[in-house]
């Protein structure tokens, strides 16, 4: 007879240690209630994750007299970033010791725009209809501007073309300018019967020659430096306050929108995504504010955005999904009127009237320490799990759940409200009237009023 | 089958020619999601939504590739299950005694087997720990004691005074439960009495559910009660109203209770059953009592005890094995060898269920047998990890080997019986958080996660099982109420439907009901015509 039996636990041990091993067995059969325990795992990570929230860090320096209102990223250097204020006061910053670095006076009145060059300069764009360039690197503060532009009205937006040799500016028409040659004439692009301030102006990054720009007699006008001449008008049904391309679908680009009639109620305050060369229908519609949105920023890998509002919020969104992923908020924010995503991704900036510059983590549960490696290998568990039991009813509430002003919230109640009473009117036109032949419209294309080209 | 010439008509011909090393490919992957997959795949090729199609498209690569990773880790298992081979045709596996299987293995392995004389508190019923190192005896007359059994260290040792039904450690071997005479007890792994369960009274067996810490008694009253250990909450109090209960079991891979009652049924619960509205399943396995279940950890096999036969069941086959005398108590191991205790015996059956095979042949013939030495037993149980059968009887507790039987190959993320302290402890906290609710407990184990599919409107009948049927007629009465004709305009409307269902059929008969009423209400105003002397003379039609 042949006889062997299995050695059982002892087996684990080697000979002459005391350590153990740790062998695995993947035989499902050994891993009992493994969806179950999966789930509750999952529903742990995400109560853990809530508990880490805090997205706000600190404001940087002592922030500015006057409230916010521009931002500029150095395209060229990861913790360099500048904003502009009410009372002409511009600032630069360093994000890695959340001190300022440099400032100046820039202008009398408010700082519209603010934009680094390729070459780490500094443009200021203010209300008193100047431009001046500074260099923030190589002089003291307050130091005087290597050169100014003085034009006849307002400047209220500025964009740097992709080669760095110029760059345009808005009033009520798009001007420009050389940053070869100082002196030179800038060239002059409007559209022809349009003659309202343009809010916001944006070259493309991929397509050089194509600029984009929104104004608040809500249209959107694209022109080709090639021809210097407009390409096309698309007028929307409410003044538009910013355009953004996204950087990594150059052909898309988002408006940050508001309502002209009524603030809180009527605020649609959308962001519309738009196809650059058919400006037919947006592609997404992201609802969420409850008041006009004064600025938006895309994140690095344009997947991401994040939005400041009239209504003293920030809220941050996924481009695939219409509601916000996120929103921040604090007692002391005032309106919002700049964003900017920081160029490594993991951090916000938002400025406010208030006069402060807020740095906000990106992901609020994240934290950007160094990790060992089972602690990242935990955490992407944890990550995976969330996103498969997601769709799970108490998984979803916890991860949905925000705290939100009262206000804030009082007033999305309303426009809710008032969004379904206006429904509700339609829908009984509809019934009574001829309308009832027409097709229903979908609400991306709804949004567009008028095209001309 | 066969077509009339007699040739066999072969299931899915290979029509083309495929590859040697295609052929192993697709073998290996098909092996590797018998052994390893989760369900069936999801077709893809299907789904007409682009963005969904490729997302589950990546998440099915995914799992295969998991499946197939999970196959090629096999190599690196190290344990190797142990048999006991004839090597003519004479000889017989049972035939062999233990000191021959004590000779003929290594000292580690003839250590383990051992028989502790304890013959004046017996019988003894005992429990292994989860990672199998630990052993708790409880003798029927008071005595508890707890050792690490390899090692042949006594860690506690105590009387209680009073009858011990039952013993069970709890999630660690830090704690453990007797079923005492009146109440339940739990000691600490000093025998030290930490709690008095009080509301648990007469228990006669208890089962401890690891993942959920839910502590299961079954009382001489008949009562099922779920106490959570780590709340100290009781979760459910269930009267399977059958009377004293014979037997108690769980199902490791799905959590449900199985009781067993002395009519022969046997009812499997969760703890969200009640007693009103009754059991999960209630199966009637045969008349006699149900004294002893054991429950196969792929759910593959439940064996259940009669008077002189013991029936195993694994889906549709249900076999008999033959038993002398009444079996006292049964256990399946992790390999699949089967333990029944009846009388002074003990009999090991190998292969009673192959995994895979495609059918089922019958054994013949009990791989091992022990005892036949006047030693009673009380109670089989495998212990965890290794090739050891415990079998407590009324003269101690006798622990002996049998080849093959335990799962070789161990998964410390889950047991550890080397586990330090330290180890212990962090595993004990881990655990509680991750601590399943009582209500994940479901006969699928599997369903969590899953969308629920249903309509609204059939989750609404589902949740309200009190509602009484609706009567159709009563509805097609409710829906015309007023004037007769308005109830007439509803049946000829309803009528003119070409749809047959039971709604239809009534309202034919309604309509029937009312041509009749009316047919006579026209002969009651004819006779009326003619008269009373020629009332007789009008002619029906």
């Amino acid at each position: 007879m042949k006889i062997k039996t299995s050695r059982g636990v002892e087996s684990h041990l080697t000979a002459g240690s005391s350590a153990p091993k740790a062998p695995r067995n993947l035989d499902p059969a050994m891993h009992q209630f493994e969806r179950a325990r999966e789930y509750t795992h999952a529903l742990n990570a995400t109560k853990l994750e809530r508990m880490f929230a805090q997205p706000f860090i600190c404001q940087l320096g002592n922030g500015h007299v006057d409230g916010v209102y521009s931002f500029a990223k150095d395209p060229n250097h990861l913790s360099r970033f500048a904003s502009g204020s009410g009372d002409g006061v511009v600032k630069c910053w360093n994000l890695g010791s959340r001190e300022e670095v440099w400032q100046t006076t820039a202008a009398e009145n408010i700082v519209k725009s603010i934009a680094f060059t390729k070459d780490q300069k500094l443009l200021t764009a203010s209300s008193d209809s100047t431009i001046k360039l500074f260099d923030p690197y190589n002089t003291p503060s307050q130091a005087p501007p290597i050169h100014s532009w003085l034009g006849s009205h307002p400047y209220t937006s500025l964009s740097v073309h992709r080669d760095g040799r110029s760059f345009a500016a808005a009033t009520d028409c798009i001007s420009i300018h050389n940053l070869d040659q100082y002196s030179a004439a800038p060239e002059v692009i409007r559209w022809p019967t349009s003659g309202n301030t343009i809010n916001s102006v944006a070259f493309n990054q991929s397509e050089t020659s194509v600029l984009a720009s929104c104004s608040s007699d809500r249209n959107i006008i694209l022109y080709d430096l090639r021809t210097s001449s407009p390409l096309a008008r698309t007028t929307l049904k409410f003044g538009l306050n910013k355009i953004v391309f996204n950087p990594m679908e150059p052909m898309n680009f988002v408006v940050a929108s508001e309502d002209h009639n009524l603030y809180i109620i009527l605020a649609l305050s959308n962001q519309l995504i738009w196809g650059m060369r058919s400006v037919q229908r947006a592609l997404n519609i992201y609802k969420g504010h409850v008041a006009a949105i004064m600025d938006v920023d895309w994140s690095p890998d344009g997947r991401g955005m994040i939005s400041g509002s009239y209504d003293r919020t920030l809220r941050l969104w996924n481009r695939d999904e219409g509601v916000s992923r996120d929103i921040y908020h604090t007692k002391r924010m005032q309106r919002v009127f700049s964003v900017g995503w920081s160029p490594d991704a993991n951090y916000i900036l938002s400025g406010s009237d208030d006069g402060n510059v807020r740095l906000w983590r990106a992901n609020a549960s994240k934290r950007q320490g160094v990790k060992s490696a089972r602690h990242r290998q935990a955490l992407e568990h944890n990550d995976t799990l969330i996103e498969r039991f997601g769709h799970m009813p108490e998984i979803r509430r916890i991860r949905r759940h925000r705290h939100i002003p009262k206000v804030v919230k009082k007033a999305g109640e309303i426009k809710q409200e008032e969004l379904k009473a206006i429904k509700r009117r339609d829908e009984n036109e509809r019934k009574h009237t001829k309308k009832q032949f027409e097709k229903r419209q979908s609400e991306r294309d709804k949004v567009v009023l008028v095209r001309e080209k | 089958m066969e077509t009339d010439n007699g040739a066999r008509v072969v299931d899915q011909a290979r029509t083309s020619l495929v590859p040697k090393h295609e052929r192993e490919k697709r073998r290996r992957e098909k092996e590797a999601q018998r052994d390893y997959g989760r369900g069936k795949r999801v077709n893809t090729k299907n789904i007409k939504d682009k963005k969904l199609r490729r997302n589950l498209q990546a998440l099915e690569s995914k799992y295969k590739a998991a499946t197939l990773k999970a196959k090629d880790a096999e190599i690196l298992l190290e344990g190797t299950s142990g048999y006991l081979e004839p090597e003519t045709e004479l000889e017989r596996t049972y035939k062999v005694r233990q000191d021959e299987i004590q000779d003929s293995v290594s000292i580690a392995t003839a250590q383990k087997r051992f028989d502790l004389t304890l013959n004046e508190l017996g019988p003894y019923v005992f429990d292994y720990s989860r990672n199998g190192r630990d052993l708790l005896l409880g003798g029927r007359k008071g005595h508890i004691a707890s050792m690490d059994w390899r090692q042949g260290k006594l860690n506690c040792e105590f009387q209680v005074n009073e009858i011990v039904r039952d013993v069970r450690w709890l999630h660690t071997n830090q704690y453990m439960a007797v079923a005492q005479k009146k109440n339940v007890y739990i000691y600490d792994g000093s025998g030290v009495e930490l709690h008095c369960l009080n509301q648990h009274r007469e228990v006669s067996h208890l089962e401890f559910l690891p993942y959920h810490f839910l502590l299961v008694t079954l009382g001489a009253s008949g009562h099922l009660k779920y106490q959570d250990v780590s709340t100290g909450q009781l979760v459910t109090e269930i009267a399977t109203k059958l009377g004293p209960p014979a037997s108690l079991a769980q199902n490791p891979y799905n959590g449900v209770s199985f009781t067993g009652h002395n009519n022969g049924q046997i009812q499997l619960w969760s703890p969200s059953c009640s007693s009103s509205n009754g059991p999960l399943v209630k199966l009637l396995a045969h008349k006699g009592p149900v004294r002893s279940m054991s429950i196969d950890r792929g759910m593959f096999a439940c064996s259940l005890i009669n008077n002189n036969q013991c029936l195993l069941k694994q889906r549709d086959d249900i076999w008999y094995l033959p038993v002398k005398t009444p079996a006292s108590s049964v256990a399946i191991s992790d390999r699949g060898v089967t333990a029944v205790g009846w009388g002074t015996h003990t009999t090991m059956w190998q292969n009673l269920f192959t995994k895979h095979a495609a059918e089922q042949t019958k054994v013949q013939s009990p791989y091992l047998t022990w005892g036949g030495e006047g030693r009673r037993v009380e109670r089989v149980k495998w212990c965890p990890l290794e090739d050891v059968l415990g079998i407590g009887h009324d003269e101690g507790f006798s622990s002996i080997i049998v080849p093959g039987a335990g799962e070789p190959n161990m998964d410390v993320m889950e047991v550890n019986p080397f586990e330090t302290v330290k180890e212990r402890q962090n595993t004990e906290v881990r655990s509680l958080l991750n601590k399943l609710q009582p209500e994940m407990i479901a006969l699928d184990p599997s369903f969590i996660g899953n969308l629920d599919l249903r309509s609204e409107e059939q989750r609404q009948t589902e949740r309200d099982l009190d509602a009484k049927p609706v009567d159709v007629a009563t509805e097609i009465r409710k829906k015309a109420r007023g004037k007769n004709s308005t109830l007439r305009r509803y049946l000829r409307k309803q009528r003119a439907k070409n749809v047959i269902d039971e709604k239809r059929l009534k309202v034919d008969e309604i309509w029937k009901e009312q041509q009749l009423q009316k047919r006579e209400q026209q002969q009651k105003d004819k006779e009326a015509d003619m008269g009373p002397a020629l009332a007789r003379f009008a002619k029906r039609d």
